[in-house]
């Protein structure tokens, strides 16, 4: 029986007993009933008798003190949308569809086809904003966020996948690259990749019939149609809240907003209506991935603090028995050859691959098991270590990436230290992807089991030492970033020194007054720092710079300086959130007159009710001050929904003033859109400009002039303004000293370097060390919120154990050959090493297993062989590069 | 020659990537050649030039490393 396969969304058809998707955990077949036409064959044929054909579904009641929605949100279908022509058309795809085709484990295994006739497609284009920024029934109104970035990487994509050149053109109305270098990945996308770019407004897609390729109709920036035939369209859809996610929200009784997501508050970004429900991701505002996953962390902070007095009271631990001391003994291997039921035995000989291993070298038993991973197996394993003696492990089945930790744990049931264990990929690597070769596979599968047998002889015990953990944090920054982490520490019943080095704690929020959705800054900021002040586990240090650090997680000691004395702190982890400042521009006469504002003088002019903006006729506002320039090759985020505030905001003082926005690109991404429609139906008048060619203000009178080339027009605009607004860019702080302090890494522009973009935005490289706020990137009061309780979160996860155990897997340096040289701290990318002198003068390197990662780049750098990854020395290496060969 | 000439390789692979994309070669089913012998490394990082020479020395015919 087969069904269109969901995860290759229709392209390839599937079975009734089907894994959804490649990446599933746990990677296990499911049936699908509807199609299922109830045979039972499937449980009499399963050697691992693994299917209860007759189970049904099982209700469970689970008691939680605590809800995070992470339900996620569906693509938009653009099947109402008839213009496009998605459905009737076969070469015009989704960006979802898109994606399954450039995938290795795609319907076309990676290769770039088009549906209607597998040709190789030679011009693609991307059409964006499909579902979204558009009011029309079926679309929605908001901006889907993620959808330009995708497109250029769909396209830079296939154009690597391609096998000849290929024409890669996108649609687009405005170009929101606003994450953390996604600007450079745009400008690289088009000046290096050769992307057409092209803004437009799309007027239809039609279909030659005979060729099956697609007619482009659309109108350019100056009015005019143009026409372009393309082999493929893919349609860059939106994100939306299903029907389905509507229901959960009334289920759990919780609020949404016009637009179906879950209604939140800038000082409470994943709090839902509901008391103990968090939400992160997409059901709250479409977002890419590093967002989803601050927020995922944020959730968890939130839930972190209503539960923090129960925290660990579930915990159960686990007792083993004492470890065999192997040290003096001759090696003993057991090797266990699995068949995964057909998995692997179905490809290769097993028993052939099971005898081949009792001959070689150090291996006193062999045996073969159906599934070697199965519980009773493991029983088995254990015995078996017991009743022969053994001191290594060797299992050959499937990928060490899944199955090692399961096996090692066997191993210390059974009293021998994990590490004596060592594994031989012979599914993934070998039966998996040589099925059509039994002879082949099967003497792959043996030199896999000799490499496993002779890296085994060597292996050896390694310690998992512990170290203590101070519960104490360290935050540095006392901007809203600052002290959200603080009080969410605090919260959690961790004691935290919140250091800032102004006078009074705030940071720019105390120069801004409303969050895009309206609600007021200034108040809640004093609210927070009166909590800071009244907290019991909160230490508040203003006018204080740090002095310096040392140490590591769990284990910091830093002092700072306040009032000329110093204070030293022992901490466990330290967040820094030192937020950004405000670009102060060098052009458009900024300096010179004083009718000339940025976006942040305009807000207390505003403040402070000065007449001149009140009463003024006309204001102009220019946007990309100093960002996405050559020297500034980013977005600051922030500005354009700052500039549709302010505009908003004069509008409301005086419904008459002609306001004018000079922008590049309007990034209002995510709902923030509804700002710029708002400043359009009200009148504001939108002119944009290239970088090529900048407005020009000059001093004319009374007044300021701004000149400017009108696109639509194609010719030059003059307005007589009475001040001018600079959307300038925002600018990190001087980072260069915490940066060496704390060995933490900033990126070309100065800001902070997350550990990985998506995976670990909040976490710096150096273990223990979290960032928040600007001083990471731009971003507005809500996320900097976010990701302040995200930094907390994570901090939480060290602050809350007695000690840390320390892998074996990292690396040793021999002091006796050391000679002090340092190449190994050049190497480390994690500051796990450093050289210091000893008591008898010689300086030698020594690492901080705490802070090793176990990546063995000192090993390499070493000139002398002093420095040795354990677990992976050149010996335990080099044996199985001989073993391979040795035929 | 009678027979068609196969080269012997070796494949260091990082834990995190490349020795994780082989895996999912094998989930997916991609059919490769059998003259591949892959070694597990925490990280690129970890390959010694001399491991590189040994393999050729000991008469594999290309190292591949991924990562």
């Amino acid at each position: 029986m087969t069904a269109p396969s969901e995860y290759n969304r229709g392209f390839e058809h599937r079975a009734a007993i089907y894994i959804k998707f490649a990446q599933a955990v746990p990677l296990a077949y499911t049936i699908d009933r509807d199609l299922c036409i109830g045979c039972g064959l499937c449980e009499k044929v399963c050697l691992a008798e693994a299917i209860q054909y007759d189970e049904e579904p099982k209700k469970k009641e689970l008691e939680a003190g605590a809800v995070v929605l992470a339900v996620g949100n569906d693509a938009f279908d653009p099947r109402g949308l008839d213009v496009y022509g998605y459905g009737e058309f076969p070469n015009v795809v989704t960006s979802m569809d898109f994606e399954r085709i450039l995938c290795a484990t795609g319907p076309y295994r990676g290769h770039v086809h088009r549906p209607s006739d597998l040709k190789e497609p030679e011009k693609i284009a991307w059409l964006q904003c499909i579902g979204s920024r558009d009011t029309h029934e079926c679309s929605h109104p908001y901006c889907s966020s993620v959808c330009c970035m995708y497109a250029i990487k769909e396209a830079v994509i296939a154009k690597e996948h391609s096998v000849h050149p290929l024409d890669t053109a996108i649609f687009y109305m405005d170009m929101r690259t606003y994450g953390k270098d996604f600007e450079k990945y745009y400008d690289r996308a088009r000046e290096e990749e050769g992307v057409r770019f092209i803004r437009c407004r799309i007027h239809s897609v039609e279909e030659d019939r005979e060729t099956n390729d697609l007619i482009l109709r659309y109108a350019d920036e100056s009015g005019n149609m143009q026409v372009e035939t393309f082999d493929m369209v893919v349609l860059s859809v939106g994100l939306k809240t299903p029907k389905r996610l509507v229901e959960v929200a009334k289920l759990l009784d919780i609020e949404l907003d016009k637009d179906s997501f879950v209604e939140t508050g800038a000082f409470t970004p994943v709090e839902t209506s509901r008391k103990g429900v968090y939400v992160c991701g997409t059901f709250l505002e479409p977002k890419d991935i590093p967002c989803s996953v601050m927020e995922a962390s944020a959730a968890a902070c939130g839930a972190e603090e209503v539960l923090s007095d129960v925290r660990g009271t579930l915990v159960k631990e686990k007792t083993y028995p004492e470890e065999t001391d192997v040290f003096s003994q001759e090696p003993r291997t057991g090797v266990f050859v699995c068949n995964c039921g057909i998995n692997i035995a179905g490809y290769l000989d097993v028993p052939a691959v099971t005898e081949y291993a009792r001959t070689l070298p150090g291996v006193v038993y062999a045996e073969h098991n159906l599934f070697t991973c199965s519980q009773d197996t493991q029983v088995m394993i254990t015995e078996v270590i017991k009743r022969e003696g053994l001191n290594r492990v060797v299992v050959a089945s499937c990928t060490p990436k899944t199955h090692e930790p399961m096996f090692q744990e066997t191993l210390r049931d059974a009293g021998l230290n994990k590490y004596l264990f060592e594994m031989a990929n012979i599914r993934n690597q070998c039966s998996w992807v040589h099925s059509h070769d039994w002879d082949k596979a099967t003497e792959k599968a043996k030199d896999l089991t000799r490499m496993a047998v002779a890296r085994a002889q060597l292996i050896q015990v390694l310690p998992q030492p512990t170290v203590s953990v101070d519960h104490k944090a360290l935050v540095i920054g006392g901007g809203v970033s600052g002290m959200t982490a603080a009080l969410a520490l605090a919260d959690q019943g961790f004691h935290t020194y919140l250091v800032e080095q102004a006078n009074e704690l705030g940071g720019n929020a105390l120069k801004l007054i409303h969050t895009w959705r309206g609600e007021e800054i200034s108040g809640r900021i004093k609210e927070m720092v009166k909590q800071l002040k009244d907290h019991p586990l909160v230490d508040v240090y203003t006018g204080a710079t740090i002095k310096e650090a040392s140490g590591f997680i769990g284990n910091f000691e830093t002092t700072i300086t306040q009032n000329g004395s110093d204070i030293k702190l022992e901490h466990g982890a330290v967040i820094v959130a030192v937020g950004a400042e405000e670009y102060k521009p060098t052009e458009y006469l900024y300096g010179e007159d004083d009718r000339v504002l940025t976006a942040l003088d305009l807000d207390s002019a505003i403040s402070s009710k000065e007449e001149r903006i009140a009463k003024a006729k006309t204001a102009v506002f220019i946007q990309c001050v100093g960002s996405r320039e050559p020297e500034r090759p980013y977005c600051s985020k922030v500005c354009c929904t700052h500039t549709m505030q302010s505009a908003l905001q004069l509008k409301e003082m005086n419904p008459e003033m002609d306001i004018y926005v000079l922008y590049r690109d309007i990034r209002t991404y995510g709902q923030r859109e509804e700002l710029y429609r708002d400043a359009r139906n009200r009148g504001v008048i939108f002119i944009r400009y290239d970088l090529e060619q900048k407005p020009e203000v000059k001093k004319n009178g009374d007044g300021i002039s701004v000149r400017v080339k009108d696109p639509i027009l194609g010719r030059d605009v003059e307005i007589n303004s009475d001040f001018v607004v600079l959307a300038s860019a925002i600018v990190p702080r001087d980072n260069s000293l915490l940066s060496e302090m704390f060995k933490l890494a900033l990126n070309n522009e100065g800001f902070f370097l997350e550990a990985h973009p998506k995976l670990a935005p909040v976490e710096s490289a150096t273990a223990g060390i979290l960032l928040a706020g600007m001083a990471h990137y731009p971003k507005p009061v809500e996320e900097s919120i976010a990701q302040a309780k995200a930094a907390a979160s994570r901090a939480s996860v060290v602050l809350c154990k007695d000690e840390l155990t320390i892998e074996g897997v990292i690396s040793h340096v021999n002091e006796l050959m050391c000679r002090g040289c340092g190449k190994c701290v050049e190497a480390c990318p994690y500051g796990a090493i450093a050289v210091e002198e000893r008591e008898d003068g010689k300086s030698t390197a020594s690492v901080q297993g705490a802070l090793c990662k176990g990546c063995g780049a000192c090993a390499v750098a070493c000139p002398t062989g002093a420095a040795a990854l354990m677990h992976f020395t050149d010996d335990q290496v080099l044996t199985m590069v001989e073993a391979a060969l040795a035929m | 020659m009678s027979e068609e000439y196969e080269p012997t390789i070796i494949a260091f692979c990082c834990n995190w990537c490349a020795y994780s994309a082989a895996d999912l070669a094998g989930v997916s089913r991609m059919e490769y050649p059998a003259n591949v012998r892959i070694i597990r490394l925490m990280c690129t990082g970890r390959v010694n030039p001399n491991f590189i020479l040994k393999a050729f020395e000991r008469g594999a015919d290309g190292v591949l490393v991924s990562g």
